[in-house]
């Protein structure tokens, strides 16, 4: 009944291939993005901008640059964090060494940086696959991290290895609130979403599902397999790198080849598998789900505390763990499709309610 | 050439200890088509067990069955609740799901027996041998001698419990395809649980033998980390790929940290042994000695 397409009569091709066809998907998108831009900013704390809303749309955007891969491309990867780190440090290299680098730039020349990177561990995907595939993307990250700790020319020689992140600076306006980075993260974070939606339903998009589908089947239909495979190596480690880099940038303020570990990567995997494998929306879910789980289960076992039961910090930090551990096995079990499928079946429920059929 | 030597068979040695890890993924792979990420994390549950409970007060020879039961009641219970309502799901399901466990396993263990770290005693000294010194002047660790003994024998009599036994035999059966082997009549569940069982006991011996070596403490789940490379090297299905796959990374991370690492800076064994699966992986895909996959449309 709110969710009925009845009536809504498409008369053009133009029409017929938008983005959002149904009127209602389009009213809730504006809405969504009303409460993003002007809601939010208004009324959200400090404290929820740096510690919840940024990290939570930075992972997201690494998560859709993983799904892309993974989830329409069919390529499982375990080195996102790398790509991530490349995309961070190349940023601070040309802010460093380039003079009067503006800062979108050179997010955008750290995220090119980090398609070629991803580009080149993509290469033996055309020779291997599954797990083996898998296993592989591992050298990536290790060697991408030890890499950055070692040449001491990536960190400007520091000795720490840790370095402070430049200014993000715009046209003179310094982007030093947590508020005002906020709203930068979100308007690229929703430019490049929108962008990722059109490109799943590109030629491109088609192309991938296929190989992610049956490549040798899509091999014969004349999908050209490197091309293919490639360019969503490419075009997912260009998402991970804007993703590092704002990472560094936005949320960390520091640079530093530690924070991009394989655990990171890990994290990132839980997202989209726990958001929905090939979906847009699933990225953004999962980012959700993992940004804001630990922090119910802080509040949690604080409660637990305040009741009386004495519980020392050991165990709460592993029980945190386990918990963690436990809700991933849960909900692969209960949805393995994810939390975008729920949301599908909720739509179809929505659409019929309050019939029966 | 004597100290060549020594890195070598210093390197072949501690390969040995990778391919026990990575032999408990090679069964579970094998049996199930699932690749077990929370190996680490059991080696590390396995070692900490073991610990805990000589701590308590239980000697070595009661401890050794003790721990032995509970994990292959923990591989018993990851069969029943994780793997069996996932069944038919991609692979990918399958692998998240381990990840999953394998935080699980790692912080129940430390919430049981505590996170600091403790020495591990198995009466083997780890000096090199007097004689061979003596003799040819190049040193061998007994303790390593000892590991790679001990790796042999499992290995061998893994080997023969899959080709001679009637279980052996079901379980081959059921990895090659799981609903022929059904239709025949073997019950799946119950290979899965046999598996899962083995499984836990190969966690056992590596996590002893680590834990003796390193001492128990959290770093012993990264051995994980250290047997994926083995593993592609020398395939997922296959234990004789285990082992060589095993020899080689072990061999040719000490050599190349030794004469390579000073040029580039050192802490080169953290990657090296993948990339150098990676390269290998361009030459045979499916590994040294995987099954090779015919596709069709």
């Amino acid at each position: 009944m709110f969710y009925r397409e009845a009536g809504q009569f498409k008369t053009s091709y133009r029409d017929d291939s938008a983005i959002f066809p149904i009127r209602q998907d389009r009213i809730a998108i504006v809405a969504i993005a009303l409460v993003a831009f002007v809601v939010v900013p208004a009324v959200a704390s400090p404290y929820v901008f740096s510690g919840i809303l940024i990290p939570f749309l930075i992972l997201a955007l690494a998560a859709l640059g993983l799904n892309i891969l993974t989830g329409y491309a069919g390529q499982l990867s375990l080195g996102t964090a790398a790509f991530m780190a490349v995309g961070a440090f190349a940023s601070y290299n040309f802010m460093l060494r380039v003079p009067g680098m503006p800062v979108l730039l050179a997010f955008v020349c750290g995220g090119v940086m980090a398609a070629g990177v991803g580009v080149l561990f993509g290469l033996p995907s055309l020779r291997i696959r599954g797990f083996y595939l898998a296993v592989a993307t591992l050298a990536a990250q290790f060697f991408v991290v030890w890499c950055l700790a070692k040449v001491g020319w990536f960190s400007n020689y520091s000795s720490s290895g840790v370095i402070t992140a430049q200014p993000i600076e715009i046209l003179g306006y310094r982007f030093d609130q947590p508020q005002s980075k906020y709203l930068l993260v979100l308007t690229i974070v929703s430019l490049l979403a929108l962008a990722a939606k059109n490109l799943a339903r590109s030629n491109l998009g088609r192309k991938w599902m296929a190989v992610r589908d049956m490549d040798v089947a899509a091999e014969v239909i004349g999908i050209r397999m490197m091309h293919t495979k490639l360019s969503a190596f490419a075009i997912s480690s260009f998402y991970c790198g804007i993703a590092g880099a704002l990472y560094a940038y936005a949320y960390l303020g520091t640079v530093e080849p530690e924070a991009y570990n394989l655990d990171l990567s890990f994290r990132i995997l839980f997202m989209i598998i726990i958001g929905g494998v090939g979906s847009v929306l699933g990225a953004f879910l999962g980012s959700a789900f993992i940004t804001l789980m630990p922090i119910f289960l802080n509040i949690g076992i604080g409660f637990l505390e305040h009741s009386g039961l004495n519980i020392p910090s050991s165990i709460t930090s592993n029980l945190e763990t386990m918990v963690f551990g436990a809700l991933i096995i849960f909900f692969l079990i209960v949805e393995p499709h994810g939390l975008a499928r729920l949301w599908t079946i909720g739509k179809e429920k929505l659409r019929l309610w309050p019939f029966p059929h | 050439m004597t100290f060549f030597l020594e890195v070598l068979i210093g390197g072949l040695l501690s390969g040995v200890m990778y391919s026990l890890v990575a032999l408990g993924f090679v069964l579970i792979y094998k049996a199930s088509g699932v690749l077990n990420f929370a190996q680490g994390g059991m080696v590390f549950f396995a070692a900490l067990t073991f610990v805990g409970l000589t701590e308590v007060g239980l000697n070595f020879w009661l401890a050794m069955p003790a721990t032995l039961v509970v994990m292959v009641v923990l591989g018993l219970a990851t069969e029943r609740i994780v793997l069996r309502p996932l069944v038919n799901q991609p692979q990918i399901a399958l692998f998240m799901a381990t990840i999953g466990l394998a935080f699980f396993i790692e912080g129940l263990a430390q919430m049981l027996w505590g996170a600091n770290v403790r020495g591990l005693e198995l009466g083997i000294q780890d000096e090199p041998i007097g004689w061979v010194s003596d003799a040819t002047g190049i040193n061998v660790s007994k303790f390593d001698l000892v590991a790679a003994g001990i790796a042999a024998a499992l290995v061998t009599s893994l080997a023969l419990f899959f080709s001679r036994t009637r279980i052996g035999r079901a379980l081959r059966a059921v990895a090659d395809d799981h609903q022929a082997a059904l239709a025949v009549g073997i019950p799946l569940q119950q290979i899965w649980a046999i598996v899962w069982g083995v499984a836990g006991f190969v966690a056992l011996v590596a996590g002893l033998l680590w834990g003796a070596r390193n001492g128990v403490q959290f770093a012993l789940t990264f051995v994980a980390l250290k047997a994926l490379p083995v593993l592609i090297l020398g395939g997922f299905e296959s234990i004789p790929g285990a082992i060589v796959g095993g020899l080689i990374i072990g061999a040719s991370e000490k050599v190349a940290e030794v004469y390579l690492g000073p040029l580039v800076g050192g802490g080169i064994e953290g990657w090296f042994p993948y990339v150098l699966a990676l390269l290998f992986l361009l030459v045979r895909p499916e590994g040294l000695f995987g099954e090779k996959i015919i596709r069709r449309i």
